[in-house]
């Protein structure tokens, strides 16, 4: 009996120590700098709790996210729609839309929109040959940026749970309606969206949680200007050496995503998420 | 119910909207100027130059290959013998440590990032090779980060295994590592290849964490670019996207025509 407990522990054991040891260990270390940098107490948590400054980053994180989790969830759907339902040269075509720019790096797809937006990009160097703008106009390192390059980052994440419930629809269910003489807008609105919803709010709050601890495109397509919530902590880690307060902000954010986590846990069941 | 042509409309546009600064990135690599620009009379390939020329560039591709083999290696193994086990043994308490390792891949990234810099400044204290800065340091943070996605990965390829082959193998007496050598592994070759080049993959173009923990000795390539990309945009930087890019294309291109080909054989 003694080799079977241990078979599994010897499978198991490997990745769970080097978990806990380079992960969980180092994650409760953050924890007590938190409460011990510059001194001992919760007096960090006070700090970014009260600082107005600080308030202002997380109001205006929540704010974007918001922002770009609408928006990706609404353009997600529409792309979706066509991949699951449309022909095969269509989905061909728009998978392909898809899958594209989900493998390309995070560094490449920001970079791709400051070549678009900024001053001398794409957009303002057509709009002023044509003879439309005569300043350029300014369309990076503001929140404008920010979101559009964001809601390009998370668009493919959010198709991938609102395919899944699109695909797994009774196509029956549509035929009734058509022949009891609905409309097809009454067939995608009455019936098609409600039985996509927990697609739709799994993909919602799957957008949101990335956002919130989203880093490269915001300090990228920001430009220090609109700085989010992990672009604070950066800052607070490396240029104005503030340690006490960067994890304890930090441990601020793991709480808030941890609960918005155990919200999409409840309204997607993890075994769907996987499959 | 196939979509109305305002539905195709809206899905392409959006289909435009997610290729388009891919697209943008092209003419700005080809410009004369020094600074980010759009080329107006003549195209130059000197950014393209400039990435052969600056041993810099060369250095940190190379660099990001070591750690993205060894960092994958690591990862994929560790994720196989977890899920191997959660599949074989089934444990009361699999579902807890299944969601304990995909910790890294749930949690914000910054708050893995600051987690992962706690780590390696505490081991700097005591060697220099599993350290702050260093190549290998780099590599145990990126498995860390990856690991969840290659367990991911592997239980899905686990997930379609018939349990009665195994049932049968055990029933005929195989130990256990003859039914993982001789019968699982076999089943789920595909699939831990697919762990094994996603992993590669997330770690070639990892930077928030590689952010925190490097600082001028393990430039890795992203690092470089985000370096190249903060005050003054150097359009090497376009001309390495573009080169990414081409790389990711083909490689989507070429599994598409392949699963096409075989969809149409079956």
């Amino acid at each position: 009996m003694k080799s079977d407990r241990l078979k599994p522990a010897l499978l198991l054991g490997p990745l769970v120590l080097f978990l806990g040891l380079a992960y969980l260990v180092p994650f409760l270390g953050v924890m007590q700098w938190s409460v011990t940098l510059p001194e001992t107490g919760f007096s960090q948590y006070g700090k970014a709790v009260s600082d107005p400054l600080i308030q202002s980053v997380f109001l205006r994180t929540f704010r974007i996210c918001l922002i770009v989790t609408l928006c990706a969830v609404a353009a997600a759907y529409a792309i979706a729609y066509v991949w699951v339902r449309g022909t095969p040269a269509q989905r061909l075509v728009t998978e392909l839309c898809i899958l594209i720019p989900f493998w390309i790096s995070v560094l490449t797809r920001a970079f791709g929109w400051v070549a678009l937006l900024s001053n001398r990009g794409l957009i303002n160097t057509w709009l002023q040959a044509a003879g439309i703008i005569s300043e350029p106009l300014t369309m990076v390192r503001n929140e404008f940026g920010v979101v559009l390059g964001m809601m390009h980052f998370l668009i493919p994440f959010a198709v991938f749970p609102i395919a899944s419930a699109m695909r797994s629809l009774d196509e029956r269910v549509f035929l009734a309606a058509r022949g009891m003489g609905a409309s097809r807008l009454r067939i995608f609105w009455s019936i098609f969206v409600p039985m996509t919803l927990p697609g739709i709010l799994g993909a919602g709050l799957m957008v949101f949680v990335f956002a919130l601890g989203f880093f490269i495109t915001p300090a990228i397509l920001g430009g220090g200007r609109s700085v989010m919530i992990a672009e604070l902590i950066y800052l607070r880690l490396f240029q104005s050496p503030d340690w006490g307060l960067g994890a304890a902000i930090s441990v601020i954010l793991m709480l808030i995503v941890g609960a918005l986590l155990v919200l999409m846990l409840r309204l997607v069941r993890p075994n769907k998420m996987l499959g | 119910m196939k979509p109305t042509p305002i539905a195709v409309f809206l899905a392409f546009t959006v289909a435009l909207f997610l290729l388009l600064p891919l697209i943008a990135v092209v003419p700005v690599s080809f410009t004369p100027a020094r600074f980010l620009s759009m080329p107006t009379d003549v195209w130059s390939l000197r950014h393209y130059q400039a990435l052969l020329d600056n041993p810099a560039w060369l250095q940190s591709i190379w660099l990001s290959l070591r750690i993205g083999i060894l960092s994958s290696v690591i990862a994929t193994l560790l994720a196989l013998m977890f899920s191997l086990g959660i599949w074989m043994f089934r444990p009361w308490f699999g579902s807890l440590l299944f969601g304990f390792v995909l910790l890294p891949m749930v949690a914000p990234p910054v708050v893995s990032a600051i987690t992962l810099y706690f780590f390696l400044t505490t081991l700097s204290k005591v060697n220099d090779v599993v350290a702050y800065d260093t190549w290998v340091g780099v590599a145990i943070a990126h498995a860390v980060m990856i690991a969840p996605f290659a367990v991911v990965m592997v239980t899905v390829a686990l997930a379609q295994v018939d349990r009665r082959i195994d049932l049968a193998a055990r029933g005929f007496g195989a130990s256990v590592s003859q039914r993982v050598f001789k019968v699982i592994l076999p089943n789920i070759k595909f699939g831990v290849f697919t762990a094994f080049f996603l992993s590669f993959v997330l770690s070639w173009e990892e930077i928030g964490v590689t952010l925190f923990i490097t600082s001028v000795d393990a430039v890795t390539l992203p690092r470089m670019m985000w370096m190249g990309l903060r005050d003054n945009i150097d359009p090497a930087i376009a001309a390495i996207s573009v080169i990414l890019i081409i790389i990711v294309i083909t490689v989507i291109l070429a599994k598409t025509a392949v699963t096409f080909k075989l969809s149409r054989k079956t």
